[in-house]
């Protein structure tokens, strides 16, 4: 076991995924020598070469354009969107391209080697253009699968593990992370399960669910709520398509209660799908509301953001009401 | 306020309109044979005259001269008449199935048909195309089953896409036709990823992207354009200008300021204008960007010269925009007849042969029709609805998995 940041076990996956396939190709905006504008590229041009490792033009859609022309043809693309902001020019790359590739050509042609990495989230003071959380967008969308870590240990196994799914994979990185969340990361190459969520701590009362950056929101919550006596189950869904209806549904049959908590805005935000999708399977036990506690509906203000996040004392508040409910 | 004139928006208008005299006289048309043929080794610098020439080898005689004649044996221009011919008959047939309400939607590529033919010829197996709706040849030239189309079409049991997609919006893996879909302009750009595939591979096989002169509007193309230059793909990139994109005349799309094919310039990458109603011409213009492709010199950029002569699409009523008589006064004539025209002043064809090798098409597409109405036209034959569950993932999810419970399979 090693220590390391989460660029760092992210830098090292795909160090190990190039060193174990040639076909694996990194590239994106200013990924080349520079490796990266959060480094997470780091050394790999010096390492595997400039046809392996490089800067492309400053066009999102051409980049997405392009790794699907790569993946269709079996060369296994990672593509760095330098920020998840920046992904929209892609989006129709992503939907109507990458996603149903497979599908419409009766698996005549795929592109299940790309993989997408994107810095996603705020609380880096990024404004509106550096802090969004677009995973709902894109869980509209039949035939891709969107895979968020937590901190350094999952984004190494999760990153392996996208790289070798064998469909087109989007990965989030939580920014806020990259640097600030450490800790012990296996030597050696691992994968975690992709669609698989995460109990992280086992509770009676009520059911706590997150994903990526806010885990650590939920962590201190639930840290407040077990001061105050409430039993928390904690879990990380990790995938968000496709999403662990199981586990979620299993511990909600359990607790009878569920929070939700996701940086993205309420309405429309993923928290929705999982709500609805466990209003219908687990009515009967349900003694509460499920809550979701959200970003506002609005874009992701600058100075305000603060404000604007679901931090812990939020999902502390609606833990203490659900159980009190 | 100055004195200057008041402003006024430019929107550009067709030279004609139903009703109106057709006109093609804003229009220059080199002669066969007048514009230059570089070395493929030249630098880009001093081709910067050839966007604004035309590539023609077939001059009004019907005689193959100029620089840019590939000298083909009469059996490939044969097979490349017999390709073309075999389109233009499939299309007249499947656009009266539609009419008879057997399928859902089609379109004709008539008047285009010698772009896909020649390219799809003088282009290795193993090379990729990225083909619009409209380059249907390229499949009739390497032989493709005409019952496959048909089923596909028809959206029926046997369809290979398995009634998911669109009729005629084919993928054929095996005969270097990329997978089609309905947005337009977004394969352009694979086709320079795949280009640089292969030269990451080091293998020796080469992509060939399609776009409408409309489509080179979308950010698609200037992308596919920048990647093509900036990373010296092996790919040559093909805009069919045939003067329409549904009901806006290419001047819309910019053609009133500059060629297609000059958009290359700025790029960095040689830029060819040629008559795309020339099969000869086609080949020619494909082999010299084919042979710098595979040279490691990097992108071509061709523009095709043609006119869409049919509507463009079932759904498509050309006479409201456009003179019901346009096509015939398109000044580079019908792909068709200029080939046959040249294999008879060579003495390597004749009418009879001609009149002979229709039949034998037309029976040949009657027959396909005919096996497929067999299996099912439109509604009449489906394929199974577990297979509107495959293949969303490798493996289906969850969600899919219960979806498809639910129907009861």
């Amino acid at each position: 076991m090693a220590k390391m940041n989460m660029l760092q076990a992210i830098n090292e996956a795909l160090d190990m995924a190039m060193a174990a396939n040639d076909k694996v190709l990194c590239f994106g905006e200013d990924v080349g020598v520079f490796g990266g504008v959060f480094r997470a590229t780091s050394n790999l041009q010096h390492k595997y070469g400039e046809d392996r490792c490089f800067n492309t033009p400053l066009v999102e859609q051409g980049i997405i354009g392009f790794a699907n022309g790569l993946a269709a043809q079996g060369s296994v693309p990672v593509a760095e969107i330098q920020f998840a902001d920046y992904i929209f020019p892609a989006f129709d790359q992503i939907v109507n391209e990458a996603a149903k590739f497979r599908y419409r050509s009766g698996n005549l042609f795929n592109v299940g080697n790309l993989t997408i990495r994107a810095p996603y989230g705020g609380g880096i003071a990024g404004g509106l253009y550096h802090s969004q959380s677009p995973e709902a967008y894109f869980a509209h969308t039949p035939g891709l699968k969107i895979v968020v870590p937590r901190n350094p240990h999952q984004a190494k196994g999760l990153l392996l593990a996208s790289i070798n799914d064998p469909n087109p994979t989007l990965f989030f990185e939580p920014k806020r992370l990259y640097r600030a969340s450490t800790g012990e990361v296996p030597e050696g190459e691992y994968q975690l399960p992709i669609g698989e969520a995460e109990v992280l701590k086992e509770g009676t009362d009520v059911t706590v669910l997150g994903w990526g950056a806010q885990m650590e929101v939920i962590d201190k919550a639930v840290e407040m709520a077990e001061k105050e006596g409430f039993s928390c189950e904690v879990i990380d869904l990790r995938t968000i398509l496709p999403w662990d209806v199981e586990t979620i549904a299993e511990s909600v049959l359990k607790t009878g209660r569920l929070v939700i908590t996701h940086e993205a805005p309420l309405t429309g935000g993923f928290a929705g799908e999982i709500a609805a999708t466990i209003q219908e399977r687990c009515f009967l036990y349900l003694e509460s509301p499920i809550a979701r506690v959200t970003g506002m509906d609005t874009p992701f203000p600058l100075v305000l953001e603060k404000e604007h996040f679901p931090n812990h004392l939020k999902v502390f508040e609606a833990i203490r009401e659900s159980v009190e409910f | 306020m100055t004195n200057s004139k008041p402003l006024h928006l430019h929107v550009p208008e067709p030279p004609a309109r139903p009703g109106d005299k057709p006109s093609f006289s804003h229009l220059v048309i080199p002669e066969a044979g007048e514009t230059r043929k570089p070395d493929v080794t030249d630098s880009e610098s001093d081709m910067r005259d050839l966007p604004y020439g035309l590539v023609r080898v077939l001059d009004d005689n019907g005689a193959a001269i100029g620089p840019w004649d590939p000298g083909l044996s009469p059996d490939v221009l044969r097979k490349g008449l017999r390709s073309m011919l075999l389109t233009r008959v499939f299309d007249e047939r499947l656009f009266r199935v539609h009419r008879q309400g057997k399928t859902s939607f089609y379109m004709k590529s008539t008047g285009e048909e010698a772009i896909g033919a020649a390219q799809s010829l003088a282009l290795s197996q193993g090379d990729m195309c990225f083909p619009t709706y409209r380059v249907m040849s390229w499949l009739m030239a390497r032989d493709y089953p005409l019952i496959d189309m048909v089923n596909q079409i028809f959206s029926n049991e046997k369809d290979p896409l398995k009634g998911r997609q669109l009729p005629i919006l084919f993928s054929a893996r095996d005969y270097g036709f990329y997978s089609l879909s309905g947005n337009v302009g977004s394969r352009f750009g694979h086709a320079v990823g795949w280009a640089m595939a292969s030269a990451y591979k080091g293998d020796d096989k080469i992509a060939l992207g399609y776009i409408g002169e409309g489509t080179t509007a979308e950010g698609d193309f200037h992308e596919a354009l920048t990647f093509a230059s900036v990373y010296r793909a092996p790919v040559i990139l093909c805009v069919t200008n045939n003067q329409w994109a549904i009901s806006s005349y290419s001047g819309i799309a910019g053609a009133e300021a500059t060629t297609f094919a000059a958009k290359a310039l700025a790029y960095g990458l040689p830029g060819l204008r040629v008559d795309g109603n020339d099969f000869l011409a086609v080949w020619s213009a494909t082999k010299w960007a084919a042979e710098r492709a595979r040279n490691n010199l990097g992108a071509t950029l061709i523009e095709f010269f043609t006119y869409r002569a049919a509507g463009h699409s079932t759904s498509d009523d050309p006479t409201k925009y456009r003179p019901a008589d346009e096509a015939e006064h398109w000044p580079l004539g019908d792909p068709l007849e200029r080939l046959k025209h040249h294999l008879i002043s060579l003495g390597e064809w004749d009418d009879e042969r001609h009149e002979a090798l229709t039949d034998e098409l037309s029976e040949t597409v009657r027959a396909a029709v005919k096996e497929g109405e067999a299996v099912g036209t439109l509604g009449q034959s489906k394929p199974s609805v577990r297979e509107m569950f495959e293949g969303v993932f490798a493996e289906p999810d969850w969600r899919v998995l219960e979806q498809r419970r639910e129907v009861g399979i």
